[in-house]
């Protein structure tokens, strides 16, 4: 019997082979069940339920502008300050939910994994579209609050590039959260510094502040953030304040795409042999 | 001829032995350098078995060298002890892990079921966890809405199918986890020793859904440590003992020569000086053996089997008439089972010298392990030689030859008690 005959072949290592879209695409109901358990799991048995999706960015919200914006005195480029914020609350959580809950895919589906072969990359994926479906929700009501502070912001045509920063965002959280479950998967030393890192890379976005606010070096480095640019267009689209520049979106693009193909690169890598090092 | 739907070539796993911590990152730099000068992973050493019982070392090859060939419509059941590498290789099959060395190769589509119930969410109720168990197991969300109805029917929780499964028995999970595995379609069904649940009925069940299986021409791999149900459901067979196949073949030969491999067969049945515990002394037990129907001395009987001891007696002087008995005693220390010559109204002596008593016992016994006392003693009831403990054998589930073995998982009491049921 020849090679060819055989529907699946396991060795030690495979050749270079990042992604199986046959594989997935058979699995894409399972996809979509993971996402359904995401949702409808997290807020049982709680007496508001999917409210809860509304009400964390809002008190995310509140508070930066009661620290920030009254307390501090932060820029806020002449927005309504909660809007403002809201804007900037919107656009992060979608982007550190989509890393945290990405690069705990290992050792959150340790069980799962050992105990059942499906393509394992099912697994961020449906919690990149589980965020999506949330972001959704929060993103209704940043329009509700839009629409009280028409008077005050004007929304712009960029609004409409909102699609492409939905992808560049989910990208990017993909794509670390890749990374950082590749490196976990076999030293848990990174799991304690990558809760930290989000949060100071939050600081080094224009979340709490504009990017108005900042020159020089400081400017640079800050643009340097693949972040930055998407959350600054978001706002320049919705609010008409904001800083945007096609260069620095292409740029937060490539960068995306590059570290999406590395993070695939190692997850591979890893997924193989994972349940040999748990 | 039946084409072959899995091969495997040269098989090995390795494991690291001990912790994955600051020392695992230097062997890994290790390996990577060698690698990258294009030599071969220098802590994969070729030629050191897999026994449990001996410390030492830091890798261990739980799978070595392990070549087979699987034909269509085969239902394998994998027999080893544990640690034999049973697991590590159905999780090779399942591709939870990936082979150190080796390749295997497969036609058609592949399920697994190395646990019922895999990805269970407490929360979602006993219809949505149908769904997500049955995707992730492989099925298409179209395939399991046809079935849906069958699957809850079969479960019997259909009262229930409603309610978050955290509210469910552990009984009702199992029930709910096999009843979506078993109407998986797939030409090859992988399954690990899941039917050791539910309740007997449930059992029973499972085991003719698993016959179905097989009857409907589909390829079945199958590891249990229960030999009746491993006798009753495989044509095939394979034997592993420290990482390697041991037989292939058909599946009672693979299941004897496990049993014999299994047991520790007593050399001559010597009974050490200074065993016993009570008695005049004019007579000692001397050897005690056990013998199958093979005439082989051994420490374990087939179900339904008799037991045939024999006893070898030194007597000092002639003794006419004398009592001896057999006490069966259960591992947890309950005398529950006599044998004695004298239920049967049998005459038996002992001369001067050396003399050999044989004694056959109807062996109503449940599987298990027993231990046995034995006595002699004069006619009148004052003890000649009494030895406690001397001997353990075990009952296995299956029968030495052909017949029924004992299939239920559930054990219940020592001894069956024969009896006549009818309907009235």
């Amino acid at each position: 019997m020849s090679n060819q005959d055989w529907d699946i072949i396991i060795k030690p290592r495979s050749k270079f082979k990042i992604i199986d879209i046959n594989a997935l695409f058979q699995y894409k109901d399972l996809l979509f069940l993971f996402v359904k358990r995401d949702l409808v799991s997290i807020y049982k048995q709680t007496l508001l339920g999917p409210l809860w999706l509304i009400l964390q960015p809002v008190l995310t919200a509140l508070m930066f502008n009661f620290v920030f914006g009254k307390m501090s005195g932060f820029s806020n480029d002449g927005t309504p300050s909660f809007l403002f914020y809201l804007s900037g609350v919107t656009i992060w959580t979608f982007f550190s939910d989509c890393c945290l809950k990405t690069s705990e895919t290992f050792s959150s589906n340790a069980n799962l994994f050992g105990k059942v072969y499906f393509p394992r990359l099912i697994v961020p994926l449906s919690v990149i579209t589980s965020n999506i479906v949330k972001f959704g929700f929060t993103f209704l009501l940043f329009l509700v609050v839009l629409a009280f502070n028409l008077n005050s912001v004007s929304v712009g045509l960029h609004a409409f590039l909102l699609p492409v920063l939905i992808l560049i965002t989910a990208g990017l959280g993909l794509g670390f959260g890749l990374i950082i479950s590749a490196l976990t998967a076999r030293y848990r030393d990174l799991k304690f510094l990558v809760q930290f890192g989000v949060q100071l890379l939050m600081f080094l976005s224009p979340v709490i502040y504009p990017i108005s606010s900042l020159s020089g070096n400081l400017r640079s480095i800050i643009l340097l953030n693949p972040m930055t640019s998407i959350i600054e267009t978001f706002k320049f689209g919705f609010s008409g304040h904001g800083y945007f520049s096609w260069f620095y979106l292409g740029y937060s693009f490539a960068f995306m795409l590059i570290l999406l193909l590395v993070g695939l690169f190692m997850f591979t890598r890893v997924e193989r042999n994972f349940m040999d090092t748990v | 001829m039946a084409k072959t739907v899995i091969l495997a070539n040269n098989i090995s796993k390795q494991y690291r032995l001990g912790n994955i911590g600051t020392g695992s990152a230097v062997h890994d730099l290790n390996r990577w350098w060698k690698r990258m000068n294009g030599k071969e992973d220098p802590y994969l050493k070729v030629g050191v078995e897999n026994d449990r019982s001996i410390a030492g070392g830091e890798y261990v090859w739980a799978l070595q060298d392990v070549n087979f060939k699987i034909q269509e419509g085969d239902v394998y059941g994998f027999i080893g002890r544990n640690g034999a590498g049973k697991s590590t290789l159905l999780k090779i099959i399942s591709r939870i892990t990936s082979p150190s060395t080796g390749e295997i190769k497969f036609k058609g589509k592949i399920a697994s079921l190395l646990e019922v119930g895999t990805g269970f969410h407490p929360e979602l109720t006993g219809r949505e966890n149908i769904f997500l168990n049955g995707a992730i197991l492989g099925m298409s969300k179209s395939e399991i809405k046809s079935k849906l109805d069958e699957i809850i029917e079969f479960s019997g929780v259909a009262k229930y199918v409603d309610t978050p499964i955290k509210r469910y028995s552990s009984g009702m999970l199992v029930r709910l986890g096999f009843a979506v595995a078993a109407h998986l379609e797939t030409d090859i069904l992988i399954v690990d020793e899941v039917l050791a649940v539910g309740d007997a009925e449930f059992q029973e069940k499972c085991i003719g859904k698993m016959k179905d299986v097989s009857k409907a021409g589909r390829t079945v791999l199958f590891v249990s440590h229960n030999m009746a149900s491993i006798k009753s459901l495989c044509n095939k067979g394979i034997l592993f003992d420290k990482g390697r196949v041991v037989t292939d073949g058909d599946i009672s030969s693979v299941i004897e020569q496990y049993l014999s491999m299994n047991s520790k067969i007593i050399a001559d049945g010597t009974i050490p000086v200074g065993s016993s515990s009570a008695g005049s002394g004019v007579a000692k037990f001397k050897k005690l053996q056990l013998f199958n129907s093979k005439n082989e001395s051994v420490d374990f009987v087939g179900y339904n089997n008799p037991l045939r001891f024999q006893f070898g007696i030194e007597s000092s002087l002639a003794v006419n008439d004398i009592i001896s008995d057999v006490r069966i005693y259960s591992m947890d220390g309950i005398e529950f089972a006599h044998a004695m010559n004298k239920y049967t109204q049998t005459m038996i002596s002992l001369k001067e010298g050396y003399n050999e008593i044989s004694c056959s016992i109807d062996n109503s016994l449940q599987p298990g392990k027993y231990s046995i006392t034995i006595g002699i003693h004069h006619a009148n009831g004052m003890t000649i030689d009494f030895v406690e403990n001397v001997f353990d054998f075990k009952v296995l589930s299956i029968p030495d030859g052909d017949g029924n073995g004992y299939i239920y998982d559930w054990k219940s009491g020592y001894v069956r008690l024969n009896s006549e049921w009818k309907n009235n």
